[in-house]
């Protein structure tokens, strides 16, 4: 059989709910976990003669995540009813936006998997607000069949939004949630717990195939179910591979099957067919006469523009030009978050050798959080102690090995200063004088190394760096080897 | 008696009656005229007397006593009331009581009201007759063989069989005026946005308005006084002061005021000729007041009809999903296990089915049509267009004149049952009023004189939006003139 190429297109659709403490439209709490049926109201419970009031809070979070992800906010937007029956949905209907999203035509830059040092970028078309439906439990175990419904997140504010299929490969998908997620919590406007399903995600694949230079495009699947960003990449590699194998069989496209939901077994490694709501074919969308359009002033706009400060994208740039590090390193920090950002800044103060600090922090403060499965704000040793140890690994007035020495047991003695712990360890700086000395009675005691240094057999310096170390074990190596060359050299 | 709040409120100030002898004298009429009228789905016995009990000891103790102290005040069955049922007339809220208290309900407790019961009403609001209730028939207290109107037949009938001299209704397409009209009453429906909405039970929301109903404009001015204000639990209320009502209305001079008459409205084919004298006498007692009198048309008001039937049951479709059986409200029990729909919409269908009648589910039907794909243009979105059209007609004619005035209806109460297997000539009832509605602008139905059977006619002001004070004290002019609303159900008479 032929192996045709083909291109993969991904968009994905995030539900992000966001952290207000009370519901889109009524007072009740919004704390996850409480007891079922307790967070709720004859507004959430949808009674009958209960009105919605919107929660401004939550225009606040929409506005700032639009702006974090050059969005347009329009100055008008309005709600609309999204109409099916189903029993976590009391009303009958969810209070949505249908045609004028609170933010609109955005896009996040992603660094390319494919290609560290440089971005793609991925198109938002919109993002809109809506209140959550609450939660159906079925049991069928021990052969019965019993519905229970949680309407405590009912009406709890989403911000769902909606990407332009502009991602090609699983690992863009994952490195688009990786930075969508980050800029999230950085704003502080949501948890993004996939757990708690503060963050769900459904993501639209198919194929484009060339077939003799003609496009056959796969029907599109809109894959359900992932809780974690990991099944978001599994899931997507599963769907490419099923539909190219589907299209080799039965040559099926998009003109005779447009779309299908499939859910994804996370045990099985595998989607699966999802029966859609039978509802679904047409929600009859239409404005919601209980909500009056709401008009956004400029002026609030630019308020909560201004309030934005620095974004995940701006925090990499500056880093590479303030600290002197690679794109790929300012990345893997502010991946890491605001508290890894901080730390590693602070300890960049301390020790003035940015690359280096980077270099620690990627190698040895990231490789011992992930063995102790620590997080950086509880990491044993402080930034400053840190910043300080690099500094004196950065001036020579420490050979690295023993600089990790001095990082092993500030680990163990949290309480330690970097001079309380190089003390302990028997760790003396040594002077320029005293390596000085030691270097004139190691080339009066070796002449033949002069010679052989002369005559360019620089392995020669290596035996007296051995010796000096020997009389004096912290004695610096390197300005050991600096000073014999400039001896040997003036000589 | 007791027709009258402001009588009652003064006899009681001057030591002449107790609340409870009023409240007892009420609940005897009730039971004298439910059994064969039923305005009532409800009544509030023991809880009414209560309060009455309450109300006359403090006012024994000197106490400051709120505008509507003592007075039996009936609610339509549409406004949630947390100590009685709340049924919308229909099966599917038949034993359901709110949690709470609608706005309405809750400021005339704290008017010191006595509410002493819930009226008979269209289901959902859904008629123009009280035909389509499920728990009875009201009858027209004027003539039993004929309808009190609709939707708030029963607030209208009670009033107008005296059981109590004030009534809360909801006018979502005229559902106040045309059976206050037909009762020979009052009734105002004020601005959208003036009384909140806050638990009165929707049907078309942008439409659904509550309002005061009683034989006199000042009892009308005294209650609309006491429900109308901003709340913020309600978005579409409006956070406007309230005018002195009562003060308004005392300057009954309507000189030099510009009264436009709906021409087109006066000379329709469907308006009935003893209507037509109606109106065309209250343009003489109006003239004689010193008002001039205008020519307006409003030319797209020839469509208010069928956009009203577009735009209600729109909404309504989507207002009463609610109601599937799964968290209250009536539950099929006999739903077939083996139904191919499966067992959740079964259930839903099944209770649906039961729980509802037939206007009820007529509209929902047309509703749900309406704003499907492929109709929602043609339908919904066309109807809010013409429904701004509709709107700038009363810009336009209130930029000529201070207030309208034509018919309630094109006819006087029709027989009970003579439309009920008519939709288009039931929904035809609404022809003059829903105007006021699709506006959002107050409009109120007073008593205009007698039909050659002795049913009363109504006549209609309407008024630009928030001018409530405009309207009652041009009403209040009329009352001073003329003595309509002073005319008793025969068989009744003012006695009670």
């Amino acid at each position: 059989m032929t192996q045709h190429d083909y291109t993969v297109v991904i968009g994905l659709e995030v539900h992000v709910q966001l952290k207000t403490q009370t519901k889109l439209f009524c007072g009740c709490s919004t704390e996850f976990g409480a007891p079922p049926n307790t967070n709720v109201c004859p507004v959430c419970l949808g009674l009958p003669g209960a009105l919605p009031v919107l929660n401004d809070e939550a225009i606040t979070l929409a506005i700032r995540t639009g702006l974090a992800i050059n969005c347009n906010i329009p100055p008008m937007t309005k709600w609309d009813r999204k109409q099916y029956f189903y029993p976590d949905l009391p009303k009958g209907y969810q209070i949505s936006q249908f045609d004028l999203p609170i933010c609109a035509d955005g896009a996040i830059d992603i660094a390319d998997p494919a290609d560290p040092e440089s971005t793609r970028r991925i198109g938002i078309i919109r993002a809109h607000l809506e209140e959550d439906a609450g939660k159906s439990m079925h049991d069928e175990s021990a052969g019965i069949s019993e519905s229970r419904i949680d309407l405590n997140r009912c009406g709890t504010p989403l911000l769902e939004i909606v990407s332009q299929p502009d991602m090609r490969t699983a690992a863009e998908a994952k490195a688009f949630l990786t930075e969508l997620k980050l800029l999230l919590t950085h704003l502080d406007v949501s948890d993004c717990e996939m757990q708690e399903g503060s963050l769900r995600v459904d993501a639209n694949v198919n194929l484009h195939i060339d077939v003799d230079g003609q496009i056959a495009k796969t029907p599109i699947v809109e894959i359900k179910n992932m809780n974690s960003f990991r099944a978001v990449e599994r899931a997507i590699a599963y769907e490419t591979e099923r539909q190219y194998l589907v299209w080799s069989e039965t040559g099926a496209t998009i003109e005779e099957n447009p779309k299908t939901t499939r859910g994804w077994d996370d045990g099985k490694e595998q989607t699966f067919p999802q029966r859609e709501k039978e509802e679904s074919a047409d929600y009859r969308y239409f404005p919601d006469p209980d909500l009056l359009p709401l008009r956004i002033p400029e002026s609030r706009i630019e308020q909560i523009r201004s309030e934005l400060g620095e974004l995940p994208a701006q925090t990499r740039e500056r880093l590479e030009q303030q600290y002197s590090i690679k794109a790929y390193d300012a990345d893997v920090i502010v991946n890491q978050g605001r508290a890894m950002i901080t730390y590693f800044e602070s300890a960049a103060e301390i020790s003035k050798d940015g690359r280096r600090t980077s270099a620690w922090l990627q190698q040895d403060v990231m490789r011992t959080m992930k063995e102790r499965d620590l997080e950086i704000a509880s990491f044993p040793i402080t930034s400053s102690s840190l910043g300080e140890l690099i500094r004196r690994i950065s001036v020579n007035e420490l050979e690295t090995t023993r600089g990790r020495d001095v990082f092993n047991y500030l680990l163990d003695h949290p309480q330690a200063t970097v001079d309380a712990a190089t003390a302990a360890l028997g760790i003396e700086a040594v002077d320029t004088s005293e390596i000085d000395t030691l270097c004139n009675e190691l080339l009066a005691a070796n002449p033949q190394v002069i010679e052989d240094v002369r005559a360019g057999k620089m392995q020669a310096l290596g035996m007296l760096i051995g010796q000096a170390k020997k009389k004096n074990r912290n004695a610096n190596p390197q300005l050991v080897r600096e000073t014999l060359l400039a001896k040997i050299n003036s000589a | 008696m007791l027709d009258s709040a402001t009588e009652i409120l003064r006899l009681q100030q001057a030591g002449e009656l107790t609340a409870s002898e009023v409240v007892r004298r009420s609940l005897d009429r009730i039971d004298a005229i439910q059994p064969s009228l039923n305005p009532f789905t409800h009544v509030a016995r023991e809880s009414a007397l209560a309060q009455a009990e309450k109300i006359d000891a403090k006012r024994s103790a000197g106490e400051t006593l709120g505008p509507l102290a003592g007075v039996p005040v009936a609610v339509k069955d549409v406004l949630c009331t947390a100590d009685m049922p709340t049924t919308c007339s229909s099966r599917m809220l038949e034993n359901f009581r709110p949690p709470y208290d609608s706005t309405v309900v809750q400021k005339l407790r704290a008017a010191d009201a006595i509410i002493i019961g819930k009226t008979n009403m269209d289901e959902f609001a859904m008629g123009a007759s009280t035909e389509t209730s499920a728990f009875g028939i009201t009858r027209n207290p004027w003539d039993p063989a004929r309808t009190p109107g609709g939707s708030s037949g029963g607030a209208a009938a009670c009033v107008a069989a005296s059981c109590v001299p004030l009534s809360i209704g909801t006018d979502t397409g005229g559902s106040i005026r045309q059976p206050a009209a037909f009762c020979g009453i009052t009734g105002l429906k004020p601005t959208y946005g003036r009384v909140s909405r806050f638990g009165l039970i929707a049907f078309a929301s942008s439409l659904d308005q509550a309002g005061p109903m009683a034989w006199s404009v000042e009892d009308t001015a005294l209650l609309l006084q006491a429900i109308a204000g901003f709340e913020p639990r309600d978005s579409t209320s409006l956070d406007r002061q309230v005018p002195d009502y009562m003060a308004a209305i005392q300057s009954q001079d309507v000189r030099g005021l510009k009264i436009g008459v709906i021409r087109d409205s006066l000379e329709s084919e469907g308006l009935d000729d003893e209507q037509r004298r109606a109106v065309n006498e209250a343009i003489e007692v109006y003239k004689d007041l010193g008002a001039e009198i205008i020519d307006v048309n409003l030319p797209n008001s020839k469509y208010s009809v069928p956009t009203y039937y577009v735009i209600a049951p729109c909404e309504a479709s989507s207002n009463l999903s609610r109601y599937d059986g799964a968290h209250y409200g009536h539950r099929a029990t006999n739903v077939d296990p083996r139904s191919p729909l499966g067992p959740l919409a079964a259930t839903y269908c099944a209770s649906r089915e039961e729980g509802f009648g037939a206007e009820v589910k007529r509209r929902i039907m047309i509703g749900t049509y309406a704003l499907s794909t492929g109709y929602y243009d043609a339908y919904y979105s066309k109807a809010l267009k013409v429904r701004r059209l509709i709107r700038g007609d009363y810009d336009a004619a209130f930029s000529q004149v201070d207030m309208l005035l034509g018919p309630v209806t094109p006819t006087s109460a029709f027989e009970l049952g003579a439309k009920l297997d008519d939709p288009i000539q039931m929904y035809l009832c609404d022809l003059f009023t829903v105007g006021a509605n699709l506006a959002g602008i107050p409009a109120i139905s007073l008593p205009g004189g007698h039909d050659a059977s002795g049913l009363p006619i109504g006549i209609q002001l309407q008024a630009p939006a928030l001018e409530e004070s405009r309207l009652l004290l041009t009403a209040a002019a009329f009352q001073q003139a003329t003595t309509h609303h002073t005319a008793r159900p025969r068989d009744i008479g003012g006695a009670s």
